[in-house]
């Protein structure tokens, strides 16, 4: 079995604000191993940029407040010191963030910004590390490296700056790798670059890589495992197959459902989720998304718990107190998985 | 550059002799590129849109499809005429708007409204939704009880609760912004919405909502709509006809159906290709397209065909000669060379389309030159057809 990197249990991060308590993440709990890819799914403000930021202590503030435990490799992140975590930083975990342009000083030569990295950790000379810079970036698709790496940001497109935040994450072959939504801000024929990229480095290193993204489409294309939160709490999570051809939870299915393909005739209506995300100052009570959920029955006031509910799937967990059998009739929507409900709630 | 000026002749012949809503035609768009302390020197045009025609009926959307610098914002800010074309024409129920002062456009702004992106800019955070949505209608003459109740009518109508006309924007989440937005729009019973990637912003379930709304409306009103996206996933639903950008030119412009199981140029085919599917097997038995490098730069762009710089299917005639318009059945337009998806047959019975660009070139995909005027019969004989010959029969001494 390979090697556990990251055990995260319980994991909690509530800010406080004028509006009263946000909890951002409330209970999640997941792990990634050496080599595989787990993608954290939701919309905005379900809490999955924040858990992956936490990681790193990069939610850290005077209002912030964290409860229960992320351990990397046995090492605790969630009450570790800033001493202890710039040690783990670039060197044992590394991110890529969605927006390259303001995560790259813009006034510093791309290939200095990765050199500066290296050194930072590693005793090597400035020529080393200048070769390794170069290297990295050839293997990231970046052409004629040696010039470019005397750029700046903005002499970059959007996809190669991309590649210069990967390259730079990959400086020091860190075990862990976050991707906050690489893709997102980038066209679509670019996002299929820079996933080949992905999928490459998956298969050259044996780092576990976190990919936070919206898309099921990129999920689909890259993860191994699936974690859907909604609301700040994980309400389903499984292998890549588990999860999207026999999802449990109805959110996962307004998802599924939501997602236009390409390769198929188009449904008459776009099948959305009605309403919107709870407020995290005062979540609903029980299911958080009863409110939203055309299957909700009196149960659901009664917040079910992160389990595993199908039989065969010890791993596939899911937070829904249908049964399976109800799930999986009620599920399909016109012959796909869908939710069944369409009215608009304003 | 911009001397052959387009009249209005043979516009329409555009389709079964009726006038289009809306009806660009050869619109070109150069941003110059100034440098220069004390005295501005233009030493470079920026070709955002070049040589673009495309017609919208009334009652149809058109869906326009490009990455990042394709130009398409720039071509909805024409039709909107928020920019006047450098060339070109751009006529509304056949009348000419191209270069029409503030004051005559006044008639034409109530009947073309515009959605934006970004729904957090393009409200004004210190105003109430009722003041948002009531200043067109204020504007236009309405008494303010009058238009109070109608904005409460229009809150309603697209989803929103009408008590909420005292909030401010931020009160509302993104999805809701852009339905005032929509409101907003609406005000004015416009015969035409321009929407500007409305629902890019937006997370993928609420997206679904909001194009749901825009296909409910458009039933309703007999709206047109001109649709902008980045991607071709959010523009099927609605749309009637999808044109596809590249570096300020129209690659492709297809029935919508059509393009989806049959896309002619291989920029579609790419951009249909590196959309994900969201099903696993699929994904790992399908063979991905990747096409590699990016967008060259607008300021000088590629001559002959812009895509040829990343094309797969591109050989030596790609960089020499801009293919023109080739029109397939079904009023399927694509300007490649090597076309996808077409047999031998449909290939030779293409012809040239009178909206293909005037500087491309008379070379047809099959290798043939097209014979003068074959195209659209009906249409009358144009001078700057000749023009575009011309241009084309110097094209045709470089080797081929």
């Amino acid at each position: 079995m390979a090697e556990r990197l990251l055990d995260v249990e319980g994991l909690k991060v509530s800010f406080v604000t004028d509006e009263g308590v946000v909890q951002a993440v409330d209970g999640a709990s997941f792990t990634l191993d050496r080599g595989e890819v787990v993608a954290i799914v939701g919309e905005s403000g379900s809490g999955k940029s924040v858990s992956v930021m936490t990681l790193m202590g990069l939610t850290r503030g005077p209002n912030a407040r964290f409860g229960g435990s992320a351990r990397l490799r046995g090492e605790e992140l969630v009450t570790a010191t800033e001493e202890e975590l710039e040690h783990i930083r670039g060197k044992e975990i590394a991110m890529i963030f969605q927006d390259p342009i303001s995560s790259l000083s813009p006034v510093h030569r791309v290939g200095d910004q990765i050199i500066e990295q290296i050194r930072a950790h590693e005793d090597v000379s400035k020529a080393a590390a200048m070769d390794r810079a170069v290297d990295l970036m050839e293997r990231v698709g970046i052409p004629r490296a040696r010039d470019r790496a005397r750029a700046y940001p903005h002499e970059f497109s959007g996809g190669m700056r991309q590649r210069v935040m990967i390259a730079m994450a990959l400086s020091l072959s860190p075990s862990v790798l976050i991707a906050d939504e690489p893709t997102t801000a980038l066209d679509v024929t670019i996002q299929a670059q820079i996933l080949q990229e992905v999928r490459k480095l998956r298969e050259e290193s044996d780092s576990g890589v976190l990919f936070v993204t919206h898309d099921l489409g990129v999920v689909a294309d890259i993860a191994d495992r699936v974690v859907v939160m909604y609301a700040g709490q994980i309400v389903e999570q499984g292998t890549l197959d588990e999860v999207f051809y026999d999802p449990q939870h109805p959110y996962t299915w307004g998802l599924l459902g939501s997602v236009t393909r390409m390769d198929r005739e188009p449904p008459k209506r776009l099948p959305a989720i009605p309403g919107q995300p709870p407020s995290l100052v005062s979540p609903p009570e029980g299911c958080h998304f009863r409110p939203r959920c055309p299957h909700a029955f009196d149960r659901c006031t009664e917040l079910p718990s992160l389990e595993s509910r199908v039989a065969e799937a010890k791993e596939h967990l899911d937070r829904c107190w249908l049964t399976v059998a109800e799930k999986r009739e009620k599920r399909e929507v016109n012959g796909r998985i869908g939710l069944s409900s369409e009215t608009v709630v304003a | 550059m911009s001397t052959e000026a387009s009249t209005a002749e043979g516009s329409e012949a555009a389709s079964n002799g009726k006038t289009p809503l809306l009806e660009a035609d050869h619109v070109k768009l150069y941003f110059p590129v100034r440098t220069g302390v004390l005295v501005d020197r233009t030493v470079a045009h920026v070709h955002a849109v070049d040589d673009v025609s495309v017609h919208l009926n009334e009652g149809e959307t058109l869906g326009i499809v490009g990455e990042s610098g394709s130009g398409k914002t720039t071509l909805a800010r024409c039709m909107v005429r928020l920019l006047e074309p450098t060339d070109g024409a751009l006529r509304f129920r056949g009348r000419d708007i191209t270069h029409l002062g503030r004051r005559e456009l006044d008639p034409i702004r109530r009947e073309v409204q515009l959605v934006f992106q970004d729904p957090v800019s393009s409200l004004n955070p210190r105003k109430r939704v009722g003041q948002i949505i009531g200043t067109p209608l204020r504007l236009h003459g309405m008494e303010r009880d009058k238009a109070r109740r109608r904005v409460r009518e229009l809150l309603d109508r697209v989803g929103l609760n009408p008590e909420h006309i005292n909030r401010f924007p931020h009160e509302f989440s993104g999805g809701q912004r852009q339905r005032i937005g929509i409101a907003r729009a609406l005000a004015v019973d416009p015969r035409l919405i321009v929407l500007d990637e409305p629902v890019s912003a937006l997370d993928v379930s609420i997206q679904a909502q909001v194009i749901n709304l825009l296909d409910d409306l458009q039933d309703d009103f007999g709206l047109s709509y001109v649709l902008i996206a980045h991607d071709l996933s959010v523009v099927r639903h609605v749309s009637d006809w999808i044109g596809v950008m590249y570096l300020g030119k129209l690659m492709e412009l297809s029935p919508a159906k059509e393009l989806y199981a049959k896309p002619i140029h291989p920029y579609t085919e790419a951009l249909l290709g590196a959309i994900p599917i969201p099903d696993p097997e699929e994904n790992r038995a399908r063979e991905r397209l990747v096409i590699g490098g990016e967008p060259p730069n607008p300021i000088d762009p590629p001559s002959g065909c812009v895509f040829h710089t990343r094309c797969p299917r591109a050989t030596e005639i790609c960089s020499q000669v801009e293919p023109p318009l080739a029109k397939y059945a079904n009023g399927h337009l694509a300007a490649c060379h090597h076309p996808l998806s077409v047999s031998e047959d449909e290939i030779s019975a293409a012809t040239r389309s009178r909206l293909s660009p005037l500087s491309s070139g008379r070379l047809m995909p099959s290798g043939e030159e097209a014979p003068a005027a074959a195209d659209e019969i009906d249409a009358a004989p144009q001078s700057e057809e000749s023009d575009g010959s011309k241009l084309g029969q110097l094209r045709r001494r470089l080797p081929i």
